[in-house]
């Protein structure tokens, strides 16, 4: 998605140069063909993440499109007051661009996990959340949202290999992205780059001929809500899957739609409920941890299936 | 230009507290000459949101009614606007935000305003615009980690259209700063971070106006200011509460206390002899 999503905004960039990039120094040997291209419009604002939301707040108060670049927990977290009373409280077109979904970063360690990112700055109804599922969507993504008048937040990976089977870069914001109808059976709900492991665990039960749904979520603030009630109200059950924490997460937005619209659909929400216990591993290692794997997902939805029978 | 009275914007700032029954009072006194230069002989605001007008961004936000009362008396929003101050789905809240007409850039949560002014000053760089950027800041608020990652970034990229004023009162909310924090030789500390800086009395209009001038700067600025917290009103200078008893005397005691009847007519009459 890195490489994608770069290629992407040096498009925007060459059409528009109100386009700028900031980088909290993070992003070597990715950077710099921007850099390199446009630099008068690229500052690396050293390891300093509040003082570079609170640049971009100023230069988008000018006109600009800052696009804030950091690792996901340090562009979120760290500086998310000052994307609160920056872009969010003065409604500036700034883009905080968190790099490393989930555990893409899983050898780093829990510092740089982002589980918590999509959660904490859902919490901002004026920020727009976009969570690409793979590289295609997220150069689509990048193009249907970088010129959005409002505040954006995007939590990408850097893998630019994996291609959701299906998907073929579909984007919108607030729309529900819909690979399988769920025809009654058990809808899988993913988002983010592990939907590929959603996406293998619903060909295994599709191959077990079961019914099987598929859908992803790529934007909160708007999220699908109509979208995924019409989707849910299709499935006997959902899973829904995300290397997220609960709070505020994937699993949270649907049970959220299926609560308020009283769809009485049974949910399994395989997410993250772990507090890190300071161990990190690969990617696949934590997805299996916490249940986020193929095999995982696809139990959690057979489970669901017969506890349904 | 028009010349702004300090002792018009203490005026108004005593009348609308008084009228709202708040504090934060010795705050907005404190900065009334600092306000009163910029708005008076320096900012070039031809109207409130005209593209290429310096901007101002007063980072230390509790003291907005002093903003308020400068934008008042300079036209910018009408002078019946300020009786909504502290009012419910008010404009004028204790904080400034950007939906009054001259407000800038919102503020509230300190360490925040500096960034955003440097993005400013980088943003009229970009744009080759004369524009400057104005950010006051208070003493306290250079606790704040985020205003040394913006006093750097500045001085890296030689914002020579950027100045601070360090309002440098040496209270905050719990007591003095060397009781706090101490930030002794604070004009060096910018210094050290690559800024130039002068030291001014804050209440010295003519040394404020020569302090904040244009002069051909290489980089960013920093105007350290000494004021006294509730300057213009001898008993809030002194941190004493008159009639209210219960109140020990506290030099921080004004940065919180609403005024009493008997406090609001004897600091009125202080102003009344000030001109």
């Amino acid at each position: 998605m890195r490489r994608a999503f770069l290629t992407a905004l040096a498009e925007v960039a060459a059409r528009d140069p109100r386009v700028v990039l900031l980088t909290g120094d993070l992003g070597y040997m990715a950077l710099e063909p921007f850099r390199d291209r446009f630099p008068d419009r690229f500052f690396n604002a050293g390891v300093a993440e509040q003082n570079m939301v609170g640049v971009a707040t100023g230069l988008a108060e000018a006109g600009f499109i800052p696009f804030a670049y950091s690792i996901a927990t340090f562009a979120s977290l760290r500086p998310f007051e000052f994307v609160r009373n920056g872009p969010v409280l003065h409604r500036l077109p700034v883009r905080v661009v968190g790099m490393g979904m989930g555990f893409e970063y899983g050898p780093q360690g829990p510092t740089h996990h982002a589980c918590e990112d999509v959660g904490v700055m859902r919490t901002l109804p004026g920020l727009t959340v976009v969570v690409p599922a793979d590289h295609a969507q997220a150069a689509a993504a990048l193009h249907a949202t970088w010129n959005l008048d409002r505040p954006v937040y995007y939590s990408l990976g850097k893998d630019d290999r994996t291609t959701l089977p299906g998907l073929n870069g579909r984007f919108g914001v607030g729309a529900l992205q819909v690979l399988r109808p769920a025809d009654g059976g058990v809808g899988v709900i993913a988002m983010g780059s592990v939907a590929a492991e959603a996406a293998a665990a619903a060909d295994t039960l599709a191959g077990e001929g079961r019914p099987v749904g598929l859908a992803v979520v790529s934007t909160f603030n708007p999220a699908p809500v109509d979208e995924l009630a019409q989707f849910l109200g299709r499935c006997a059950a959902a899973v829904t899957v995300e290397a997220h924490v609960v709070a505020g997460g994937l699993g949270a937005q649907v049970a959220e739609v299926i609560a308020e619209r009283g769809l009485g659909c049974p949910l399994r929400i395989q997410a993250i409920r772990r507090s890190p216990d300071g161990r990190s591993g690969s990617q696949a290692a934590l997805w299996r941890k916490h249940g986020l794997d193929r095999d995982s997902v696809a139990a959690a939805a057979r489970e669901l299936a017969t506890a349904r029978s | 230009m028009v010349a702004l009275n300090p002792t018009q914007i203490r005026r108004i700032v005593l009348e609308q507290s008084k009228r709202a029954n708040v504090g934060h009072i010795g705050s907005a006194l404190c900065i009334a000459d600092i306000l009163a230069v910029l708005y008076g002989e320096i900012l070039q605001i031809p109207a409130p949101g005209a593209p290429d007008r310096d901007r101002f961004v007063l980072s230390k936000g509790h003291a907005a009614l002093a903003l308020y009362a400068t934008l008042a008396l300079r036209g910018f929003i009408d002078r019946s606007e300020l009786d909504s101050y502290c009012g419910d789905d008010t404009k004028l809240g204790v904080h400034p935000k950007t939906v009054l007409p001259g407000v800038d850039f919102c503020s509230g949560s300190l360490g925040q305003g500096l960034p955003m002014a440097v993005g400013a000053a980088l943003a009229a760089r970009m744009q080759a615009s004369q524009r400057r950027v104005f950010c006051l800041v208070s003493d306290a608020e250079c606790n704040e980690g985020a205003i040394w990652e913006a006093a750097m970034f500045a001085a890296h990229h030689k914002l020579a259209n950027l100045t601070v004023v360090v309002d440098e009162n040496g209270l905050q909310a719990f007591g003095p700063t060397r009781d706090v924090l101490e930030q002794a030789n604070l004009a060096e500390r910018w210094a050290a971070f690559g800024w130039e800086v002068a030291r001014v009395d804050g209440h010295d209009l003519p040394a404020l106006a020569a302090a904040l001038r244009p002069r051909g700067q290489h980089g960013p600025r920093a105007v350290v200011a000494r004021t006294v917290l509730g300057k213009g009103v001898s008993f809030m200078e002194e941190g004493r509460a008159i009639t209210q008893t219960h109140v020990a005397q506290n030099p921080v005691n004004w940065h919180y206390l609403p005024m009493s009847d008997a406090e609001y007519a004897q600091a009125m009459a202080e102003l009344d002899r000030q001109g």
